[in-house]
């Protein structure tokens, strides 16, 4: 067995460089954490505040969700280039709730011609749930054509069935 | 009818685990055995009507009783017996009463053990797990119940309740909605259990703390009894988090397998703490150090598996996980909180009691660095929850809600598991209390020398990336490292007991399976992360038209377009098939069919790959699109994914250490034939 008899004085030597080394550590894992959250964070907008209020700049990277209308997807598969529009839905989720609920809310701004759209452009695999009335939420940028250039793209299908399970895709 | 059969044992397993909690209470003023024995028995009969009430959902949803509410959004005609069965946790009311029952199986078994030098917590342990259970088995009685019966008034109005109303009839619908077509798969029937038996698991380990707290013992009996326990529940968690992966990259058809969702995420979380949890309490049981900190970590997993239960079941996340918006939010946001303060009250109490008269004192040391790798397991938890969190914070503070997304994850706590992997590799050679870096150095070198073959070849067949090169070299070490230990060991015992060098190896394994068996989870985690680098690192991919006869390129590999062929099956579904021959190197290796099926009823479509899978990589095909009849041009979209299977292999490695570590030994068999009281059943 090692002795663990250590003069007071060496042992409080030892201990503070000890602790010195685990407060070096923590600085540097909260430095990491704190510097990658301002490198990576994106605003989560909606379709309103992107076209209406211009909130974004041309190039920023945010993230946006909106009802899909189902008439205006086009997809050309040789070159997998997908568009489509998506109509301005409320971001907040009581306002959805007071509404009576996402389905409904999705239906509605897809009814309404005066709600505000977004044409949206995306590149790959056409994603199994992107139909009519799902709700898309999407990462990428907004381009001098005013065109939302989507990175990302993850769809909720709300259904009067309890498995509401959206697909995603990664670029 | 077998509906009240079943909804029945649910009200009788809430009375009875009530009735376990109110015992054991008048266990601890009267200390009269009898009143725990009676609470242990409430236990076990819980079990047993939740056993009932399952099987009696289970019958329900084979014989196609759809006028039940849950039978009919879950199941339809056209599945087959084994997807109405497994549709027991298809949707959410029907998963939280397996999840229970599933608990119940747990607390139930651990009610079997040999209690007599653990009397004084026995009762604290079931006020423990029963309050959580039934906390689980009322969300199922009064909020989400699957016994719920559909009925239709005059006016056509269709309701759900267990009870008639007035003036209204049974509605029997024709079908059912049928399971959502996601996850009519394999991985989808094995991973909700694996990850709930994780997930429930450590209600054990939990139990018993609050048990030792609320007793105030100081002592490691808490940990030594429950570490089966802990590590059953830990394996089958991380072969939950494993099959989702293998479910996402079988089914959701992006080539991937870990998507960094919030979902995902509060799975893992857990894990992060309950693998820290694993680690830390070897320190306590080998020197009597970090006893709250044991605490603090087990009380942390036990929180973040409800928090995690809550963040899927609520609603409040968009995810590929995410149940129905649903009422149980709140109620489980006040179990949380409810629970949690009930475990920092007791842990303060006993706060003082809880030190220690040893003190940390070098980094360099087999503590200071399972100290370290505690940290590192937290800061990757912080990141994650942050990274979850975050845009509700945002929100509540600017006004605007801000979210972070994989990059921000894959920053942070790629450092951080990289840095775990090193230590991986030096911590076996490390001895406690104290080591110098000479010392070290020389066991060090033979080892390092060795891992570094790899890189060194990777390098020379032409890769450049820095980050790619470092993981690789820290896998490899970890290996050599590892393998290092056993051949040190095994080479020590022969040498000393004359036995030849496999006999010895075995003979070490088996005298110290803890170890050993960590060593191998160890050697599965190389896997993995050979597996990861490899996927993430070095994944290319292409796309293309082709005419039948075409031919499109990637990397060695080759594919040509064969057929395409389209046919109705019988589940309401229409499948279009089409068939490519794979080359490697111009030679014919095998043939693919990458499908796309298109359920009618719920119009949705699911773009199925087909995988060429070899060691040294996966050739992942998507059919995108096709033309109409006559021209036979279809699309594709081609993954390579180098070594992406070693993930999968990594996950044999975690069974097969934990499976070592778990044996009893013959230590195990001393104390039980000397001392009945270490008994444990499993």
């Amino acid at each position: 067995m090692t002795s663990y008899n250590n003069t007071t004085a060496q042992s409080n030597y030892q201990r503070r460089k000890f602790l010195l080394g685990g407060f070096l550590i923590l600085s540097a894992i909260i430095y990491l954490i704190v510097s990658t959250t301002q490198s990576t964070s994106r605003y989560y907008y909606t379709v309103d505040e992107l076209v209406i209020e211009q909130t974004a700049a041309i190039g920023e990277n945010v993230r946006i969700s909106g009802a899909v209308i189902g008439d205006s997807i086009r997809y050309d598969a040789d070159d997998l280039k997908l568009d489509f529009t998506v109509a301005h839905v409320p971001g907040d989720s009581d306002e959805i709730v007071a509404k009576g609920g996402l389905a409904r809310v999705l239906h509605e701004a897809i009814a309404n011609p005066n709600q505000s759209r977004l044409s949206v452009s995306y590149q790959g695999p056409m994603p199994d749930l992107l139909r009519d009335e799902a709700q898309a939420i999407m990462d990428g940028h907004l381009n001098e054509d005013n065109v939302f250039v989507a990175d990302t793209l993850l769809l909720k299908c709300p259904t009067k069935y309890e498995d509401e399970l959206p697909g995603q895709t990664n670029n | 009818m077998i509906v009240n059969l079943g909804y029945t044992a649910l009200l009788l397993a809430l009375i009875c685990s009530l009735y376990s909690i109110v015992s054991a209470r008048v266990y601890i003023n009267t200390n009269r055995y009898q009143w725990v024995d009676s609470a242990r028995n409430a236990v076990i009969a819980v079990w047993f009507l939740l056993t009932l009430a399952c099987l009696s959902l289970v019958y329900l949803l084979t014989n196609e009783h759809f006028e039940i509410e849950y039978v009919a959004s879950v199941s339809s005609r056209a599945m087959p017996w084994y997807l109405k069965a497994t549709a027991l946790w298809g949707g959410q009311a029907g998963s939280l009463l397996f999840w229970s029952w599933l608990m119940s199986t747990y607390t139930g078994v651990v009610m079997l053990r040999d209690w007599s030098k653990e009397r004084d917590m026995q009762p604290y342990i079931i006020t423990a797990s029963m309050l959580t259970l039934a906390f689980f088995i009322s969300l199922n009685a009064f909020v989400e119940n699957p016994f719920n019966v559909l009925w239709i008034d005059s006016f056509g109005n269709i309701t759900a309740s267990v009870m008639r109303p007035n003036a209204n009839l049974m509605f029997t619908p024709k079908d059912g909605a049928g399971l959502n077509p996601l996850l009519r798969h394999p991985g989808m029937i094995i991973h909700p259990p694996m990850l709930y038996l994780g997930f429930v698991g450590f209600i054990i380990p939990y139990s018993f703390a609050i048990g030792a707290l609320a007793v105030g013992r100081t002592d490691s009996v808490w940990i030594r009894a429950t570490r089966r326990w802990t590590l059953v529940a830990w394996l089958f968690l991380s072969l939950g988090l494993l099959l989702g992966g293998r479910w996402a990259y079988d089914v959701l058809g992006w080539g991937g397998y870990w998507g960094w969702d919030p979902v995902e995420i509060a799975a893992l979380m857990p894990w992060l703490t309950g693998t820290a949890f694993l680690h830390s309490v070897i320190i306590q049981e080998k020197h009597g150090m970090f006893k709250r900190w044991n605490m603090i970590l087990i009380i942390l997993t036990y929180a973040l598996v409800i928090f995690g239960t809550f963040l899927t079941r609520s609603g409040v996340l968009s995810s590929v996980h995410a149940f129905a918006q649903s009422s149980i939010g709140p109620l489980f946001f006040m179990f949380i909180t409810i629970t949690f303060t009930i475990s920092l009250v007791l842990l303060f109490r006993g706060w003082e009691t809880l030190g220690s008269s040893k003190t940390l004192t070098s980094w360099l040391s087999r503590e200071g660095l399972f100290l370290l790798n505690n940290l590192l397991f937290m800061g990757i938890l912080v990141a994650c929850f942050w990274g979850v969190i975050y845009p509700l914070i945002s929100e509540i503070i600017t006004g605007q809600k801000v979210t972070v997304g994989p990059p921000f994850y894959e920053r942070t706590t790629g450092p951080q598991f990289a840095a775990l992997l090193f230590l991986m590799g030096i911590v076996p050679l490390v001895a406690w209390r104290i080591t110098t870096v000479n010392r070290l150095g020389h066991l060090i070198w033979k080892p390092t020398i060795i891992s570094l073959v790899v890189p060194i070849i990777s390098m020379i067949s032409g890769v450049m990336n820095f980050a790619a090169l470092l993981s690789l070299w820290l896998a490899s070490l970890v290996f050599c490292v590892t393998i290092y230990e056993f051949y040190r060991g095994a080479i020590a015992r022969s040498k000393s007991s004359g036995n030849n060098f496999y006999v010895a190896l075995w003979l070490l394994i088996s005298r110290n399976r803890r170890r050993y068996g960590g060593y191998i989870v160890h050697l599965g985690v190389v896997f993995m992360a050979v597996g990861i680098i490899g996927v993430e690192m070095f994944q290319t991919e292409t796309q293309g038209t082709l005419a039948l006869g075409e031919r499109m390129h990637l990397g060695e590999y080759s594919l040509v377009y064969r057929d395409l062929t389209e046919f109705s099956a019988n589940d309401g579904r229409v499948v279009t098939r089409a068939t490519l021959t794979v080359y490697k190197n111009n030679k014919a290796i095998g043939k693919l069919e990458p499908q796309r099926d298109y359920y009618k009823d719920s119009m949705q479509r699911m773009t199925i790959p087909d995988i060429y899978s070899t060691l040294e990589g996966d050739l992942y095909v998507l059919l995108i699109d096709w033309k109409p009849v006559g021209l036979q041009q279809a699309t594709f979209k081609v993954y390579l994914n180098p070594l992406i299977n070693w993930i999968w292999i990594g996950g044999f490695g975690f069974i097969l250490g934990t499976l070592v570590a778990t044996w009893p030994d013959q230590r195990d068999r001393d104390i039980l034939t000397n001392n009945k009281s270490f008994a444990q059943p499993l």
